[in-house]
C-alpha cells in the first residue's frame, strides 16, 4: 500500500529525516512512537506531501509522491489525515465540516454527501452533533468529526498524527475506541502515538523512531516486551 | 467671544442655511467613499493575495503598489491623478471620477495589508486540513480560509472605511462637491465661519460615529 524508500527531509540545514525505509501493507495498523522531535510527525506528513520530500520517495498506492506526473490532489484526497489539533473549520457545523471534501473534490451531490456524513456520524457517536459548530463540541467530539471528515473522502489509508494527544484524559477512550472499530473493519491505519494500550492493543507493527530514523520496528510484543535497541529501551522505560 | 454666541442663539438662520449644503454634500461624500472602498476592497483583495505568493514578481509588484501609496500623501495622491494622469494620458477624469479612483487606489494598498494580515492570521492547520482532502489551493483558500479571515478583516476594513470618509474631504482641492467643499463654499459667500464649520464636523461625525459603535460592538461578539 505505502512503500517509503530512502525518505530524507530536511528543513534548512537541519536534517529532521536521514534515510527511512519502511512498506505498509493493506489493513496494517502501524502505530510511531518515539521521543518528541525525533520526526514523527514530520514522516507522517511527506506521506501526503504536507511537507515536500528533499530526497528519497513515498509510493503510495501504485503512485510516486515525487513523479511530476502525480496529480497530488486525486492523491490526498484517497489518504485522509488526522491531526493532533483536529483543524476544524470553525465556521462551518460538523455536517458541512464532512461535506466539504466529497462536494469540492470528489463532486458528489449535497443530498448524497449528507446522507453519507449522517451515517459516518453515527458511526463516529455524534449524530445529535450534525448540525452543531466545532467551537461548542469537546475536544473528544471533534477529534471524532475530524475523523468523519477524513472518512467522509473514502480514504485507501488513514494518517493519524497524536490523534488524543491533546485530549483530556477522560475523553481519549472514545476517540479510541472510533479508531479500534475502523482497524476492526479493516482500514489501513498509520498512527504517531503516545497512547501505547493502543499501539499493543491494536497495533500490527509498532515502528520505534529516535532522531530522524527507524531504530527499531516489529510486532507490538516484541518491542514493548523485548526491545532489542537500546535507545528503544531507555524510550520506553521512561514511559514506565 | 461672548458676543459672538449670543450672535449664534438669537441667529440660528446661520445654522438652518447650512443644511442643504450639507445634504447634498454628504451624499457625494458617501458615494465617493462607498464606491471607491468597493473598488479598494477588489483591489485589496487582490494586491493582498499578490502578496501571499512565493512568486517574487508577482511580490514585487504588490509591494511596490503598497509601499508607494502608503509612502505618499493621499492629496498628492488626489492632485497626480486629476492633473498629472489626465494631463499626461489626455485622459479627463471628472472630479467624481477622480475623487472615487483616488479612494479605491489609496484604500486599496491599505485594505491589501489588512488582507494579508487576515488571511496570515489563520491558522495554518486549516490550510492543512483542506489540503490533505485534495482540495486545491484555490479552493482551499475560498471556502476554508478567506471565509474566516474576512470575517477579522471587518474591524480593520471598517476603520479603513472610516478613514477613506475622511480623506474625501481633500477632494475639496480639486472641486469635488462633496461636504467640505460645499461648506467651503457656503463659507465663502457669508463670511461666517464658525457655525458652518461647526456643522461640518458634525456631518462627518453623524455617519463615523455609529460606524465606530457598531465596529466595537462586532470586535466585543469577535473575542468571545
Ligand atoms: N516546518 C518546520 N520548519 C523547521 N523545522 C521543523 C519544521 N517542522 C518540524 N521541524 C523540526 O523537525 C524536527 C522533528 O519534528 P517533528 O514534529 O517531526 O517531531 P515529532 O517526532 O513529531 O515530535 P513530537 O512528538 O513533539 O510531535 C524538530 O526538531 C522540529 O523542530
Ligand atoms: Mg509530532
Amino acid at each position: 500500500m505505502i512503500t517509503v524508500t530512502n525518505l530524507h527531509k530536511s528543513f534548512g540545514d537541519n536534517e529532521v529525516l536521514s534515510g527511512i525505509d519502511a512498506r505498509i501493507e493493506e489493513k496494517e495498523v502501524v502505530c510511531v512512537i518515539g521521543p518528541s522531535g525525533s520526526g514523527k510527525s514530520t514522516f507522517l506528513r511527506c506521506m501526503n506531501m504536507l511537507e515536500e520530500i528533499t530526497k528519497g520517495d513515498v509510493e503510495i498506492d501504485g503512485d510516486r509522491l515525487t513523479d511530476p506526473k502525480t496529480d497530488i490532489n486525486a492523491l490526498r484526497s484517497r489518504v485522509g489525515m488526522v491531526f493532533q489539533h483536529f483543524n476544524l473549520f470553525p465556521h462551518m457545523t460538523v455536517l458541512e465540516n464532512v461535506t466539504l471534501g466529497p462536494i469540492k473534490v470528489n463532486g458528489v451531490k449535497k443530498g448524497e454527501a449528507a446522507t453519507q456524513a449522517k451515517s459516518l456520524l453515527e458511526k463516529v457517536g455524534l449524530s445529535d452533533k450534525a448540525d452543531a459548530y466545532p467551537g461548542s463540541l469537546s475536544g473528544g467530539q471533534k477529534q471524532r468529526v475530524a475523523i468523519a471528515r477524513a472518512l467522509a473522502m473514502n480514504p485507501k489509508v488513514m494518517l493519524f498524527d497524536e490523534p488524543t494527544s491533546a485530549l483530556d484524559p477522560e475523553l481519549v477512550g472514545d476517540v479510541l475506541e472510533v479508531m479500534k472499530n475502523l482497524a476492526k473493519e479493516g482500514m489501513t491505519m498509520v498512527v504517531v502515538t503516545h497512547e501505547m494500550g493502543f499501539a499493543r492493543e491494536m497495533g500490527d507493527r509498532v515502528i520505534f523512531m529516535d532522531k530522524g530514523v527507524i531504530m527499531e520496528e516489529g510486532k507490538p510484543e516484541d518491542i514493548f516486551d523485548n526491545p532489542q535497541n537500546e535507545r528503544t529501551q531507555a524510550f520506553l522505560s521512561k514511559l514506565l | 467671544m461672548l458676543e459672538n454666541l449670543r450672535d449664534i442663539i438669537e441667529n440660528p438662520d446661520v445654522i438652518v442655511n447650512t443644511l442643504p449644503f450639507l445634504w447634498r454634500g454628504i451624499q457625494l461624500t458617501l458615494i465617493v467613499t462607498f464606491v471607491g472602498v468597493f473598488f479598494g476592497f477588489i483591489i485589496g483583495s487582490l494586491v493582498g493575495l499578490m502578496r501571499l505568493t512565493k512568486n517574487k514578481l508577482v511580490y514585487g509588484i504588490a509591494t511596490v503598489y503598497i509601499e508607494v501609496v502608503r509612502g505618499t500623501p493621499i492629496l498628492v495622491q488626489a492632485l497626480f491623478l486629476y492633473f498629472a494622469v489626465s494631463d499626461f494620458f489626455g485622459v479627463n477624469f471628472t472630479a467624481l471620477q477622480a475623487g472615487i479612483i483616488a479612494i479605491a487606489i489609496n484604500a486599496g494598498a491599505y485594505i491589501a495589508e489588512i488582507v494579508r494580515g487576515g488571511v496570515e492570521s489563520i491558522d495554518k492547520g486549516q490550510t492543512e486540513a483542506g489540503r490533505s482532502m485534495g482540495m486545491t489551493a484555490t479552493q482551499t483558500m475560498r471556502y476554508i480560509v478567506w471565509p474566516q479571515a474576512l470575517r477579522r478583516m471587518i474591524p480593520p476594513l471598517g476603520n479603513q472605511f472610516i478613514v477613506s470618509l475622511k480623506d474625501t474631504s481633500i477632494f475639496a482641492v480639486i472641486s469635488l462637491g462633496e461636504m467640505t467643499y460645499l461648506i467651503r463654499q457656503y463659507v465663502g459667500t457669508t463670511g461666517d465661519p464658525f457655525m458652518p464649520y461647526v456643522m461640518l464636523c458634525l456631518g462627518y461625525l453623524i455617519i463615523t460615529i455609529p460606524c465606530m459603535v457598531l465596529l466595537r460592538q462586532y470586535e466585543r461578539r469577535l473575542d468571545v
